[in-house]
């Protein structure tokens, strides 16, 4: 039994069954959709599982990784027991709990990152020299800063937009135009290249198990 | 009470991550790097979590035969195919857990989002409108880049990739850069809530 | 022409479906193929960082997305892998995304058998990590305690590769390839500006545009954004190398080209139809 074959075939009659809801939805678009949210979860559990709890939590617990036990991994195997009792309401309030250690250090840590790396950063590099770059170069500085400045007086809605603000703001929308035109012909180029991808599969994989050479 | 517990926890975690990004010495760097390790084992909890939610929705259609039940099997015969492809025989290359996910879950899952081409397609058919001078402003700023990042934009006219490229370098760096900021104070803000307590909607939901 | 541009209003989507379903299967089968011109720019600037680091660095490549975006992002991982073995650097792969576990050792083995580079020396598949910012923060102190083994279970202290390595400051380059969050983000973020490590990307096209912001500011060295990106560096790589294939992203690019003209074509004709009918409506005696 050849089994790259038979591979391909799944592979490319799932592919067909996925392809059928562009005509309307059916039960084989159904069939092929229900496999992939089961086969994806199947597969995260079990990633988790060899890759982060068995190295990260049993090992350490039990000392199997380096021979020392860690006695304190009780503690997050208590707080990942805590996330589970969501499934079960009567004790769902534990969650909580495993809630608020997630978060807590989800918000410590993209508080001062995010204010560094996203705001910070982005400022200092919006300070641009307007003299001594070129006529090119002043003016591609200048629609940087005067475009990230207007950009943010859009978004600044404790004041209303009339006047000199008004007029700012609408600098700003015609700048986030052009970077959400940008945007967008990105978008169209993202979603073709996926369908060239599994074109390609149809083609150059499939196709040629049934003798077609293109 | 209820929410006392928990409210304290998010404040100490929230802190101490703080803490280790301006202190990176010992005893916070110890502190902070444990609370990373454990973080790890608490997320991998939400994993599990999810899983299991999924196997408890579907088996609850399947016992109440509610609408579409007829193929919650198959999202539960896929989960436990996988899961016991992997519990048996590991996730090492060519054994029948790799094998599954490369000659199923990949095209399965390449080929739901392809399906987005067919949808921006008839969306840039029906809905695009060019209905004033900023929409059209942000159309051809579409139809530059589109152009301007395939081969045949510069067989068109040479400049086209040029002035592509120039367009992503500064009009849609600024604009970028406007949102990202905006959304930077955003999360610091709402960080901060989170942290103080003030922001409380996350805990809601589980009584 | 007002019945055609009426008619053209009311089109069936499955015709709109057809007409952009031929436009990506015809250049492929024809196996059309345009020269792809590779000038000033973000690929570049990716090709010549790495180009630049000295024989037997150490790239940390972390594969955070999974299969629906496999299309625009594997065929930069395996270009990108091509070159930093051709140039004798040494790579460490890990995943963000549960998925890019498999999708990079897809990568790194069929590359690395090729090129005879041998696992645990000269490349080695950390596989998943949860908990994206965290555990990069986590590996700046220390990669172990992230990783205690691979993606196969060999413990981390006895691979070859990793005797030197024991946190971020370590590594001389990491590359990000992102599908979404978490990814570039996350890297920029976490290793580059709080460990000070250079960081390059590779991106779906969709979040192209946004990373435009740290290329500007220079957290970014580099960033090979979808498809083109992934051709750019596939030609790069194959340049001054002779018969080397062509990759999995070049031979797409013709199909791309005629694609994006037939959706500029659905919009201007979508616009055409849309302003006859509607003055027409707008017009009519109400």
């Amino acid at each position: 039994m050849n089994w790259e074959i038979i591979g391909i075939w799944l592979g490319a009659v799932l592919t067909l069954m996925l392809y059928s809801f562009l005509y309307r939805d059916n039960p084989f678009y159904k069939f092929a959709e229900h496999l992939f949210v089961g086969m994806s979860a199947g597969y995260w559990v079990i990633y988790n599982i060899f890759n982060v709890l068995k190295p990260n939590f049993w090992d350490e617990l039990t000392g199997a990784g380096d021979g020392s036990p860690d006695y304190f991994m009780i503690i997050p195997g208590i707080f990942g027991m805590f996330m589970l009792a969501r499934l079960v309401p009567k004790i769902a309030g534990l969650s909580r709990m495993a809630l608020a250690m997630i978060v807590g250090t989800g918000a410590g840590l993209s508080l001062v990152s995010t204010l560094q790396t996203n705001c910070l950063s982005q400022i200092e590099g919006t300070i641009m020299p307007l003299s001594g770059v070129g006529t090119m170069g002043f003016i591609d500085n200048l629609i940087v800063v005067v475009g990230v400045v207007c950009g943010l007086v859009y978004f600044f809605f404790s004041k209303p937009h009339e006047g000199l603000t008004g007029k700012a703001a609408g600098v700003g929308i015609t700048i986030l135009m052009v970077a959400f035109g940008a945007s967008f012909g990105y978008t169209v180029m993202a979603r073709i290249s996926l369908l060239i991808g599994q074109a390609q599969f149809l083609l150059f994989d499939w196709l040629p198990t049934m003798g077609i050479h293109l | 009470m209820r929410l006392f517990l928990p409210l304290v926890i998010t404040f100490i975690c929230g802190i101490v991550m703080i803490l280790h990004f301006f202190i990176p010495h010992r005893p916070i760097s110890t502190i902070g790097d444990g609370l990373t390790d454990w973080y790890m084992i608490v997320a991998s909890a939400a994993i599990f979590l999810g899983a299991a939610n999924l196997v408890q929705v579907h088996v609850h259609r399947i016992n109440t035969k509610a609408r579409n039940w007829k193929y919650s099997p198959v999202v539960l015969i896929g989960f436990i195919a996988m899961m016991a492809t992997g519990l048996l025989w590991g996730v090492e290359e060519t054994l029948p857990f790799d094998y599954m996910f490369q000659t199923m879950i990949v095209p399965m899952g390449a080929t739901m989002f392809s399906l987005l081409a067919f949808f921006v397609a008839s969306a840039a058919f029906r809905a695009f409108r060019a209905s004033n001078w900023r929409a059209t402003l942000l159309l051809a700023s579409a139809f530059i880049v589109m152009l301007g990042r395939v081969p045949i934009g510069g067989m068109i006219w040479k400049q086209i990739p040029i002035i592509s490229e120039w367009m992503m370098q500064v009009p849609n760096m600024a604009g970028q850069r406007a949102v990202m900021i905006g959304a930077a104070l955003g999360v610091v803000a709402t960080s901060l809530r989170m942290i103080f307590g003030i922001e409380r909607s996350y805990l809601g939901g589980a009584d | 022409m007002r019945k055609l541009l009426e008619m053209l209003d009311r089109v069936d989507r499955r015709v709109i479906y057809l007409l952009m379903a031929l436009s990506v299967f015809i250049p492929l089968a024809l196996r059309l193929s345009y020269p792809i011109p590779v000038g000033q720019g973000p690929s570049q600037d990716l090709f010549k960082a790495i180009d630049s680091l000295p024989s037997g660095s150490v790239v940390l490549v972390s594969y955070d997305y999974d299969p629906s975006t496999m299309p625009e992002l594997q065929p930069m991982a395996v270009a990108l892998t091509q070159h930093m073995f051709t140039r004798g650097h040494r790579i460490i792969a890990m995943a963000l995304w549960p998925q890019g576990a498999s999708l990079s050792q897809e990568a790194m083995s069929a590359v690395g058998d090729s090129l005879g580079k041998a696992q645990y020396d000269d490349w080695v598949n950390l596989g998943y990590t949860v908990g994206a910012g965290v555990s990069i923060v986590r590996m700046g102190s220390s990669i172990r305690a992230v990783f205690p083994q691979d993606r196969d279970g060999f413990p981390y202290d006895s691979i070859p590769l990793l005797t030197r390595v024991q946190s971020l400051r370590d590594i001389d380059l990491v590359i990000s390839l992102s599908a979404g969050d978490p990814g570039i983000h996350a890297w920029v973020m976490m290793a580059g500006d709080r460990f000070g490590l250079p960081v390059g990307g590779g991106c779906t096209a969709v979040s192209a545009p946004e990373f435009y912001t740290y290329l500007g500011t220079g957290q970014l060295l580099g960033l090979l954004g979808g498809l083109k990106g992934a051709a750019d560096y596939e030609t790069m790589v194959r340049e001054g190398r002779g018969n080397t294939p062509a990759g999995l992203a070049t031979p797409g690019m013709a199909a791309q080209s005629i694609s994006h003209l037939v959706i500029m074509a659905f919009i201007v004709i979508g616009n055409i139809s849309y302003l006859a009918v509607h003055k027409r409506r707008k017009g009519a005696p109400k």
